[in-house]
Order: structure tokens, then sequence, then C-alpha cells
């Protein structure tokens, strides 16, 4: 690498990556701080002359004691926490299935089978939302966490099957011929050797479809009308808003608390996280 | 030949089961089954009953009839749905340069060796995990008309002296609702750039350097061109998932001030769910279609040519 | 007790015609080596005897048993690949059980037979290791112990050495031999290493376009190749060709190109003469040609202009021109020549090989 001065360093590349930093972070300081001030400071005008927005000295626990006691809070980030779960094992194993014979089989399509996977990876939810509606309520699913943990693996099932094949087009054909060879069926094979090679791959893939599932708003919005069935980001939006009066420190403790299960999956599997965006991407 | 000398040639058949589950056709139907029936049943079929629906006249609680395009004919002469049109094609056009160009720097910031750049790395890409609704909660309390602690720090900078409303004017609110667009774009870009910079071998880079290329001319005749394949790619994600933005709007403005910042996604759960005419909601949203077609086909192509190149 | 019979077998992919009519016995213990350059269909039919690729028409018998429609697993063979193919999610000693954990053996059955195989390749020590810890000749070690631990009734080689280096190569080629002294198992090599095949095989099959071209002892084929495309590619530094004129001379058979005439031996003669006045190519390998001597004969004697001078030690290659052809001479160390020197070069008349112009097949 060609390094330049010290100074010359600090102007082209440290400077902009700290604002870079701080501008990325701030909303999440933001949602932290106003969770833990009490109303009387939330609400002074901004030119006040006493406002101190960015420190409290008197942090509360009031807006997240609301948020338990007057909400059904706990109740949303079950169903979340279930929902997510839930679909994101049936797309995994519907994707590393799917991933595996399009990536490792010959069969008449498998090209036109993989370039319809991808399409329908890109097909977006909102275009859909409506006439999947009427489905759902068709099938009276309508208002149960089913009707958004079989409609989720719609968009799950396409990205796990796209990275997946990537990983399993990665592996040497080889070793699954030997492991014929050596006495497995083709199912066994698949099971014994390949699967678990791509383990890697699967915790990828299982890592984002959860913070897929969890992100995911508006099939969530309009298949679930009851209090009690509702995701953390639909029950938020609806419950914590009384038509124009917001509950800003309670929806901020929502928005918070909200976010940590993700963000602790996160910081877990940060690499396969990465690994399977930047995968997911390559084609 | 000595073995048929010996007569006691046998021809071994395997078990028909057997025979299907090693034939890789077989294997690969069973294989592609679930995924088959779940993408069939709530992908394919709506897309066919959403179409039905947008021809029809069809209301909650009611079923209504079959009316050919007459929705879309409405549609043709509702000023909303057009500002809505126009909407969603400057909001994807301008977050996506911003996106593009931010996250291209953020990774070309990123592409070299410094302490904690692991750590920074895993912080930056917070935006892009934290479920959208959640953040951009956030950022409507950062823009909010009264609070706005945006307000409070340029009126201390001494750059404003009275307040802005933020969402409460037209351009301001689309303005703010893309800030907050790019804000979460930039970290998928960045981290994907960023991994297409390091599969590019830095020896070329030095390789022009020797040949006395300066560093604007080393990204632009080296780095830029490699990394195109990747850049077009993640450009097809990110247009498509702006194309057809829901969240940001729904929180930011739900559509207003006065419907002036609805995009097609909003508009079509407004007239839809919100007014209940679901045959015209899914005309609305299905209106989108022939977009994101050519959006996907042209990329496609495109990246196919830059791949072949 | 296996032998493996090939019958008539025929690979086609899509329109491209891999492996054409090949007949072929294997006997049982032999060791029987494929050589020829890449895309020859070598490595097809070796992956067609395996059970890893339909085949189009003809019939494959391992022993007594047709196993056209077999799937590998029921197949009884035992295969080592280029690549080594190690599952590496497994230890060593797992990847040498797997074959045997899937025929459902004995727990303290599948104990011995590891034991043994990894004793005899000397990886004992490495039972415990994963793949990725391994350094390529330790892996190499581990497929062949994954392979005779399985005890089958054929082994089937697919380039094991070629991803190893020169040195480590030459070592495992050495065990290699060993290892099938000791085991006698039926075995098919595939390689396109001339000297592999000619070093490991009791027989060798030489291979082109999907045709076999000769099979034999491999003497037999360095000595009597049957066609030229065999004789240029079994022996190395390879065998000289010129293009000559067959011609007669006060009644002996010579065969003429410019700056060459050579009188034929009698073992060639007779069916030179048969083609007197027509083009063939005749063929001589270097270290048939030595720099001329007194006891040496007009009639085997040629001028040669040197080009360059190969020092390798134990021999010297002289690159030389004679007349429009370059010939390759490979002679003692003692003698001092430089570049550009004129040369006289005497050949081995008992050793000479001809070739039909058209057929390419020797005369």
């Amino acid at each position: 690498m060609i390094e330049g001065a010290l100074w010359r360093r600090w102007i082209l590349n440290y400077l902009p990556l700290i604002l870079f930093v701080i501008v990325l972070l701030f909303p999440f300081y933001w949602m932290i701080i106003t969770t833990f001030r009490p109303d009387g400071e939330l609400y002074r005008p901004w030119n006040a002359a006493n406002n101190m927005p960015f420190w409290t000295n008197k942090p509360t626990l009031e807006h997240i004691i609301y948020l338990f006691e007057e909400t059904n809070f706990a109740r949303w980030m079950f169903n979340t926490m279930f929902i997510a779960g839930v679909s994101t094992l049936i797309s995994l194993f519907c994707g590393v299935l799917a991933g595996y014979a399009l990536a490792r089989l010959n069969f008449p399509w498998a090209g036109s089978l993989g370039t319809l996977i991808f399409i329908t990876y890109l097909v977006p939810q909102t275009l859909l939302f409506i006439p999947l509606a009427e489905i759902i309520r068709d099938f009276r699913l309508g208002d149960t966490p089913w009707s958004l943990i079989l409609t989720y693996p719609t968009f799950l099932i396409p990205f796990c099957t796209w990275l997946m094949m990537g990983y399993f087009k990665a592996i040497p054909k080889e070793l699954e011929e030997c492991a014929r060879i050596d006495g497995a069926s083709r199912w066994k094979a698949m099971l014994y050797i390949i699967i678990p090679v791509a383990v890697p791959g699967i915790l990828s893939s299982g890592i984002i479809a959860f913070t897929l599932s969890w992100n995911e708003f508006i099939y969530a919005l309009v298949f679930l009308s009851s209090p009690d069935q509702k995701t953390v980001a639909v029950g938020v939006t609806s419950e914590l808003i009384r038509g124009d009066v917001f509950f800003w420190g309670a929806l901020m403790a929502g928005a918070l608390l909200g976010s940590i299960p993700v963000a602790i999956v996160y910081s877990f599997f940060v690499e396969h996280y990465v690994s399977g965006l930047t995968g997911s991407v390559k084609g | 030949m000595a073995v048929t000398a010996l007569g006691s040639t046998e021809v071994v058949r395997p078990s028909v089961r057997k025979r299907k589950l090693e034939d890789e056709r077989w294997l690969a139907f069973v294989l592609l089954l679930p995924t088959a029936i779940l993408l069939g049943l709530f992908i394919a079929y709506p897309f066919f009953e959403g179409v039905l629906l947008s021809l029809s006249s069809a209301r909650v609680g009611a079923p209504g009839e079959f009316v050919w395009f007459k929705n879309f004919e409405k549609l043709w002469h509702d000023n909303i749905f057009w500002t809505a049109v126009w909407n969603t094609f400057w909001y994807t056009g301008v977050t996506t340069v911003f996106k593009l160009g931010l996250g291209l720097w953020l990774a070309l910031l990123l592409n070299r060796h410094f302490r904690g750049k692991a750590i920074v790395r895993a912080f930056i890409l917070l935006p892009f995990i934290i479920p959208t609704v959640l953040s951009t909660f956030a950022w409507k309390w950062m823009f909010d008309p009264t609070f706005s602690v945006i307000n409070w720090s340029l009126f201390k900078l001494g750059l404003i002296s009275a307040r802005i409303n933020w969402l409460g004017d037209a351009d301001l609110a689309m303005a703010s609702i893309m800030v907050v667009n790019i804000w979460r774009g930039i970290p998928f870009f960045a981290i994907s750039l960023l991994a297409g910079l390091q599969t590019i071998s830095p020896e070329l880079n030095e390789a022009a350097a020797i040949d006395g290329a300066r560093p604007w001319n080393r990204f632009w005749y080296v780095t830029w061109p490699l990394l195109l394949p990747v850049t077009m790619v993640v450009m097809l994600f990110s247009v498509i998932q702006t194309f057809a933005d829901f969240q940001l709007v729904y929180v930011m403005t739900g559509g207003g001030p006065a419907n002036a910042t609805h995009l097609f996604a909003t508009y079509a759960y407004q007239i839809g769910i919100v007014s209940g005419l679901l045959s015209e909601g899914a005309a609305v949203s299905l209106a989108m279609f022939p977009f994101l077609f050519i959006i996907v086909v042209a990329q496609l192509l495109y990246i196919r040519r830059v791949e072949v190149r | 007790m296996a032998e493996v019979s090939l019958h008539k077998l025929n690979k086609k992919f899509d329109t491209t015609h891999v492996v054409k009519d090949v007949d072929l016995q294997i006997r049982d213990k032999e060791f029987m080596v494929f050589v020829g350059p890449s895309g020859c269909g070598k490595t097809t039919t070796l992956r067609m005897i395996a059970g890893l690729e339909a085949i189009t028409t003809g019939e494959i018998r391992i022993g007594n048993t047709v196993v056209n429609e077999v799937p590998p697993m029921d197949r009884d063979i035992a295969m080592v690949f280029q690549n080594y193919a190690l599952y590496p999610h497994m230890s060593v000693a797992s990847n040498m059980a797997f074959g045997l954990k899937m025929r459902k053996f004995e727990k303290s059955e599948i104990e011995k037979r590891i034991k043994n195989a990894a004793s005899i390749l000397g990886i004992e020590e490495l039972l415990h290791r994963k793949p990725r810890q391994l350094s390529g000749g330790q892996r190499q070690r581990v497929a062949l112990g994954r392979a005779i631990v399985r005890d089958p009734a054929v082994f089937l080689f697919d380039e094991p050495l070629s991803n190893l280096d020169a040195k480590l190569r030459v070592q495992m080629r050495v065990e290699l031999k060993k290892l099938h002294e000791r085991l006698a198992v039926t075995s098919v090599y595939v390689t396109h290493d001339q000297v592999e095949a000619m070093t490991l095989g009791d027989r060798v099959v030489v291979m082109k376009d999907g045709v076999v071209q000769q099979v034999g002892e491999p003497l037999e084929l360095y000595n009597t190749p049957a066609n030229r495309f065999v004789a240029g590619f079994i022996g190395s530094p390879a065998m000289n060709f010129a293009d000559v004129t067959l011609a007669e001379n006060g009644g002996r058979p010579v065969a003429e190109a410019p700056g060459l005439r050579i009188v034929l031996p009698d073992a060639l003669a007779a069916r030179a003469r048969a083609k007197v006045g027509r083009k063939a190519t005749l063929g001589i390998r270097p270290e048939d040609i030595h720099l001329a001597g007194a006891a040496d004969s007009v009639d085997h004697c040629f001028e040669a202009n040197v080009e360059v001078v190969e020092q390798l030690g134990s021999e010297i290659l002289l690159d030389t021109r004679v007349g429009a052809a370059t010939v390759v001479a490979s002679v003692d160390p003692m003698v001092k020549v430089r570049s550009h020197d004129k040369l006289k070069l005497a050949l081995n008349p008992a050793r000479l090989h001809l070739f039909d112009a058209e057929s390419e097949a020797a005369i």
C-alpha cells in the first residue's frame, strides 16, 4: 500500500471515516438517549434555553415500564421471535434442498429454474400484498402467526436457495463422487458429506433470513389485526401512536428493545452475516 | 473372454426406489418439491389472483365483477397516482446515486489496514440490520417539528433562526425520506463493494502505479472497471428495493402532506387496505410490475454484457 | 478376485463422442494404466467403470457382474481422486471409516482396518487431524488409506499424483508400486504422464481421441509402438521423426530425405520394399543415436548441425538440424560439443521405426 504523510492520512481517511461512523450510528444513540430520558426533558421545544439534547442527568426506566405494563410488548416480542424463527427454519429446509438440486444435479430445465428462483428473489413484497391478503383470508389464516410463517418463505426461500447455490457450487464434485463410491447413495452423500461441509453457508443464510423476517413490515401490517397477534414493528406503530399523539419515550424504548434480539444474533455471527451478504450479490 | 467362458454372468438391476433416488432427475424433483409448492402457492397464485383482482371491481366484503381495464383507466386520470409514479422514480434515482457515491467512498476508506477495522465494519452495518420501521421512528423523532434535534443543532451552529418543518412541506418531506433511505442503504453498498474491492489483486494497482498512473487514474482505469460487475448487482437489488419501498414513507409521512410523498406501495396500501378498494389497490401495485420488469431485464442484460467483457 | 472387462464401450456427451468402441480385458490383480493426452477419454472411461458416468452403449463387467445399471455404491470399488476429495469436516480416521460405516461394518472391525491401513501408510499419528492440517503428501496417503480400508474388488486412480511436487511424486510412485505388490488388487490407473504409466503399469493402454491406440506391457509399447502416436507419446525425450521417401538403391530399400539417406535394416526391408516410391515417416529414439565412429557403416550415418547443447549430467542432449528435420540425440556426457558444430551422427539400425505416412501405423 502506498501511504502518504500522517496529516494527509488524517484528512483523507480517518476524518471522513469518523464522520461516516457518527452519522450512521447517531440515530441509535438518539434512540437510546430518548429511551432513558424523562418526559419532562423530552418535550422541551427545540429552541428552549435549557435544552441539552445529547445527555440527561435524570435517567429513567418509565418508558420501558410503560411498554411492559400498558402494552402487549412482551407478547409482540414473542410473536416476532416465533414467526422469524419458524419461517427461517422452513426457508432453510427448502432453500438448502433446492440449492443443492440446482447447484449439483443435472436435470432438464435446471438453468431456467435457477433463473426463475433468482427472479422470485427480486419480487418485492409490496407487489403482491393485496391479493395475498385475499388468499390468506380464503385459507382462514388471517390474524394468525401462520399467515406470516407461510408467506415469509416467499422471499426467504429464493434468498436462501440463491445463497446456498453459491456455497454448494464451491464444493468440489469429487467429494460427492467419492462418497458414492464409498457406499453412500446420492441422498446419503448429500446428507452426510455435502450439507455438513456447507454448514457455514447454512449459518449465513439462516442469520440473514432471520434478520429479514424480523425486518418485514407490510405483510405483518396487513395480515394481523388483533393487538396480541402483532409483531414488534406493527405493535409499536399502531399502539404507541394515538391519532397524532406520539408516545416518543415508549416508542424509542420499543424500537430499542425490538432491535436488541437482531443486534445480538448479528453480533455473534458478524462474519457469517457479512460473508452471506457479500455472497448474495456475487451471483 | 475368460469370464463368459465360465458362463456365470449376471446382470444386476437395483430396486425401483433405489434407482429413482439415484437418478438425478428424480432426486432433483423431490428436493425442489417443497420450494415449488410454497412459491407456487404464495407467489405464482397471488400474482395470478392479483391480475384478476385488478381487472375486477372488488372491495372489502364485496366480490365485485369483471370490469376489464376500468381500474387502470381510473388511475390514468388520477393525479395522486401520477405524483406517486413521479415520486417513485425521483426517490429511486436520487437515493441510488447518493448510496452508490457515498457507499463507494466508505468502501474505499475501509479498504485499507487500520486498527479496529473489524469493529468499525461491524458497527457500520447496523443501520442495515436494525428493523427499518424501528430505526425510521428514530429519524421521525429527530425530524419532529417541535422537538427536532436537527433543528437544535442547526440553530446552535447559527445556520438557521426559525424552525424548519421537515415533514410538513412536500419537498422537504421527500428530501427527509431520501436522507433516511440513503442512511439505511449506505452500509449495504459499502460492505458489498468492499468485498468486491478485496477480490481485486493489489498487484494490479501496484503495477499501474509503477506504470506512472496517479491515484485517480488508478481508480478510474483499474479499480472501477473491475468493480463494475459487483456494483451492477448491488445496484439491481437496491433499485428494486427502493422502487418498491413502503416502510420508510409509511412511517415518516404516511404519504402526506396532502398525498405529496406517496410511492407506488404506499398509495396501493392507502387505496386497497385503508379505503378497502381492493381491486384499485391491486391495480396500483401491479402498475409497478412493468417498470420493475424493465429495470430487471435491463440490468440483467447489462450485467451479462459487463461480465462477458 | 476381479477381472474388469469393457466391451464395445462408448460415451457421447450431447454431440461429442469421447469414448469410441473400447474393448479391454483387465486381468485379476493386474495394474492397468490408461495414458494419453488430456481429452483422450481416459478419465471418462475410468468414471464409467466407477459408475459416475452413464454408459452410452456397450458393457462393463466387474467380476461376473454386468454393472451398467449398478450405482457406484454397490460396485465394490474404491477410487483415489486427483484432488484427494477428503471430507473436510471429518478427521482422518472418520474419513477412512466413512465407507465402512456406510456398509454397516462392526465398530471393532472398522477400527482394526483403520489401524492396519494407517500402519501400512505410516499415518498413525495423523488419525485425529482434519484434512486441512495435512500436507499434500499426507493427504495423498489418507486418500489411499481410505481406499485400502475398504478392501475393494478394484482400485481406481484418477491422476492421483498430479497435485504433488516433482520429488514427492517420484516417491509416491514407488510407494504405490510397493502397495500394489502387497495388496495385489486389480487396479485401474489414469495418468497423462507416460513415465508414471511405464513405471507403474503391468500393462498400459494408450488412448487418443477416445480410441485405444495400443495395449501392452510398458517395454512392448517402447520397443514396438503400433503407430506414430504411441511412438511419440511413450519415451522421453520423445522419438525423432523425419518425413522420408522410400526408395530402392542397389537392391536395398532406403529411406531418403534431404540430408538423410538411411539403408533400412532387414527386419523392415521386406515390408518397406512393397512401398517403394511412397512417403513414410522414419522414427528413431534420441538414445539410439550416437556420435559416428569407425565401427559405424556409412549406411546409417548422417551429417548434423548442432543448434543447442543441453547438459543433463548423465547425458547430453543435442538439438540438431538434419536437412529440414530436427533431430535430438542423446550422447555420452564426456563428449565435448558446442553449438554450431557440424557433427557426424550414427543410428542403431535395429532400433529404427517406420510408419505409413497416411495411416500412421507401423510398417
